[in-house]
């Protein structure tokens, strides 16, 4: 599904992303993990199309198409989510209006009829419950003077709503008590299926115990420097990164 | 018909148009407007017009709007067509009662003055000056007199009509009342009305005035407004600006209000080439509330400029000015805001806001507030924002599958929904919506028919 080939990432004429390798096939959950400023949220904004960013070399292939080359919106309507670390709030823009907007924009592409405004709220109603979000913050602006928890559970909100074939998740656990992490896990299980891949970016390893991953990547200066299985996760949370540093350096 | 000839003296050249038209502007008036004329053209001697080293007229070119030959209107509307016919207005939700100025006179021979519930009365400006010169006569040019604006004085000397209404106590004017301003003419044209409003005691109405150009010539618009707002009056006075980019307006309201009278100018301007508005409230008693908005979307080469200037004389009163703006290619603008809270005048309350949205690095916009506060006990705010359409939140909504055209509307709708939700007649606030809607999305390009009706 997604092909990512020596990936090379600069802002302000730093190099970020040096070189990375990472292939996610249909059905798999992949974990990366790493510390701060690696380089994890870099890559995401990249892959969602976020254009601050300058690809100075390799190549990203998403469904054999050059992922690089589409825009933001090309990108969500042929499945690829990013769960944002920091959402943005925009003041004036109801939640209603956006997600019916962008709900509506996906199905024009897939080649189906707008939804009448009596189905769209049903839909909210059942992606609400699921998500557990108060019912009150879906009639505010965008994000507007939601909590920290409360953003990153609109996000799993909106990634329901529009069932996302690619979803990468940019620390949407970072800063949630147990209950609202369950509730992010239990919205990533719901959305896996055959056809389906999630990239979770977690600093921490509680949430691989909700969501199981396939394989788990260590993002350390711009390169994935370590991969394994779930274990590798246990590994780094009782270690630390200081050996996959060290490991690295030499 | 006559026209300015000689460029480079417009003031001359207006003193003798005056002088030369007199009669004829006298007999298509009433005596009471015919009595200021005199003095005026005399003050406007003295004043001319705003030039650009003029402190409150730094921005806006007006000298250049009068470069040009403009013919003016001094004798009956000699339309060749029934305007009636093309104004086709019919309003679904918003039942209005009607008005139409066509070059800035009154048009409706049959009926120059009606009469509405609770004994209102709306019409023409020179027939309510000729049939009640007592009433007029007290409130005619009372604070437009007083004003140092050569501009003013100019209009109170050509002007022959405009729009009159009478509230007496405690009438309540159900439907809005709608003024529909047309300019139409083969040659290029200025045109000067003039118009009141008295709200006695406790009245309550509100006004709708929408602005269009019906023929491609250049127009040139120079109206004053007085509001008197009597004790405990509410009066609401909504704007829609939406004239052709080769026309100019510049509107001077003039506001008075009595205790705990109440008064909301909304100014929406869409197209237009140069629009100068100028707004100047007095809160003369305690008590007053005052709320001035304004929402500008102009592109190309327009030119806006709000000037707005609320006077807190006395104690306890409330003022709000918000205007908001987004402004695209190389259009450009000002806006002025004068908070002025007199010595006597504690517990006051004032607040500014004007935002602005740059879409080009050649727009332009130059926000000024001045606050000039003479007491102690007060609450004044203001803040002026200029800046772009953020970033971060047009990434998130395209991330979502929303393309950048409709993420770019649906901030800017977000950004003018602050001034449209605070219209309070909720059909005309249906329609304005729409109208920016259309507006931001190009698709409101001339407009033949009134504002409530577009589309
Ligand atoms: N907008 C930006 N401008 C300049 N540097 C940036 C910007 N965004 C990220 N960086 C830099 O890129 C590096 C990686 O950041 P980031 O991708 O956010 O790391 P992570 O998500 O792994 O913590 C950091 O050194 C950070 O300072
Ligand atoms: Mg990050």
């Amino acid at each position: 599904m997604l092909k990512i080939k020596d990936l090379r990432v600069e802002i302000e004429d730093q190099e970020i992303i040096k070189g990375l390798n990472l292939e996610v096939k249909a059905g798999e959950v992949h974990a990366i993990m790493g510390p701060n400023g690696s380089g994890k949220s870099t890559l995401a904004a990249v892959l969602a199309g976020r254009d601050m960013f300058r690809v100075t070399g390799g190549k990203v292939l998403y469904n054999g198409e050059d992922l690089l080359e589409k825009s933001p919106e090309q990108r969500a309507k042929e499945g690829l989510f990013l769960g944002f670390q920091y959402p943005i709030e925009i003041p004036g823009v109801s939640m209603v209006n956006f997600l019916k907007t962008a709900v509506n924009e996906l199905r024009k592409h897939r080649g189906q009829k707008p939804l009448s405004a009596s189905d769209f709220l049903k839909m909210m109603r059942e992606k609400k419950e699921l998500v557990e979000i108060h019912s009150s913050l879906t009639n505010r602006s965008v994000n507007e003077g939601f909590s920290g928890g409360e953003k990153k559970k609109n996000e799993i909100f909106q990634m329901a709503m529009l069932e996302p074939r690619l979803a990468i998740l940019d620390e949407t656990d970072s800063g949630l008590d147990i209950d609202a992490l369950r509730i992010v896990a239990n919205g990533v299980n719901q959305l896996k299926s055959k056809e389906t891949a999630s990239i979770v970016i977690t600093h921490y390893q509680r949430l691989l115990d909700y969501i199981i991953p396939d394989f788990v990547h260590v993002l350390y200066d711009g390169r994935l420097v370590k991969s394994g299985g779930k274990d590798l996760a246990l590994l780094l949370e009782e270690k630390g990164y200081e050996w996959i540093k060290e490991e690295a350096e030499s | 018909m006559s026209a300015v000839k000689d460029k480079k003296d417009i003031k001359g050249d207006f003193i003798t148009i005056f002088r030369e038209n007199r009669d004829r502007i006298d007999s298509g008036s009433a005596p009471l407007m015919n009595r200021f004329r005199g003095e005026a053209l005399e003050h406007f001697r003295q004043l001319g017009l705003p030039s650009d080293k003029s402190e409150d007229y730094r921005y806006a070119r007006i000298e250049s709007l009068f470069d040009k030959d403009l013919a003016h209107s001094f004798s009956v509307n000699k339309v060749s067509f029934n305007i009636l016919d093309i104004f086709n207005c019919d309003i679904p939700d918003l039942d209005t009662n009607l008005i139409l100025l066509v070059n800035g006179k009154y048009y409706n021979p049959k009926k120059p003055l009606i009469e509405l519930e609770g004994g209102i009365i709306a019409g023409s400006m020179a027939e309510a000056a000729a049939k009640m010169p007592d009433l007029v006569g007290k409130y005619y040019n009372s604070m437009a007199g007083e004003s140092d604006d050569g501009l003013v004085a100019m209009n109170t000397a050509f002007s022959q009509d405009g729009v009159f209404i009478y509230m007496p106590e405690g009438a309540v004017l159900k439907k809005p009342l709608q003024v529909v301003n047309i300019m139409i003419h083969e040659t290029d044209l200025m045109a000067q009305h003039r118009s009141l409003i008295i709200a006695e005691e406790n009245s309550s109405a509100k006004l709708v005035v929408c602005d269009h150009t019906l023929s491609a010539s250049s127009f040139l618009t120079n109206s004053v407004t007085e509001i008197h707002a009597a004790a405990g009056a509410n009066f609401s006075l909504s704007k829609i600006q939406n004239e052709h980019n080769g026309s100019a307006q510049i509107s001077h309201t003039f506001i008075k209000q009595k205790k705990e009278s109440s008064v909301f100018t909304n100014t929406i301007s869409l197209h237009g080439g140069f629009i100068r508005n100028n707004i100047s409230a007095r809160l003369d008693e305690e008590g007053c509330e005052n709320n001035a908005l304004g929402l500008y979307l102009t592109d190309k080469k327009q030119y806006i400029d709000n000037f707005v200037r609320i006077d807190h004389a006395m104690p306890g009163c409330q003022s709000n000015q918000l205007f908001k703006g987004v402004l695209d290619d190389q259009a450009s603008g000002s806006f002025n805001g004068i908070i002025l809270v007199r010595e006597n005048a504690q517990k006051t309350n004032a607040y500014q806001a004007n935002n602005n949205i740059l879409l080009t690095d050649d727009a332009r916009i130059n926000s000024r507030p001045q606050l000039e506060i003479y007491a102690d006990d007060v609450k004044c705010s203001h803040g002026s924002t200029v800046g772009q359409l953020d970033d971060n939140a047009l990434f998130y909504m395209r991330s979502r599958g929303i393309p950048e055209r409709e993420a770019r509307l649906m901030m800017m709708y977000a950004f003018a929904y602050e001034v449209i939700g605070r219209i309070d007649v909720k059909p005309l606030r249906k329609r304005i919506d729409d109208l920016v809607n259309k507006r931001l999305r190009g698709e409101l390009s001339r407009c033949n028919n009134c504002a409530m009706n577009c589309g």
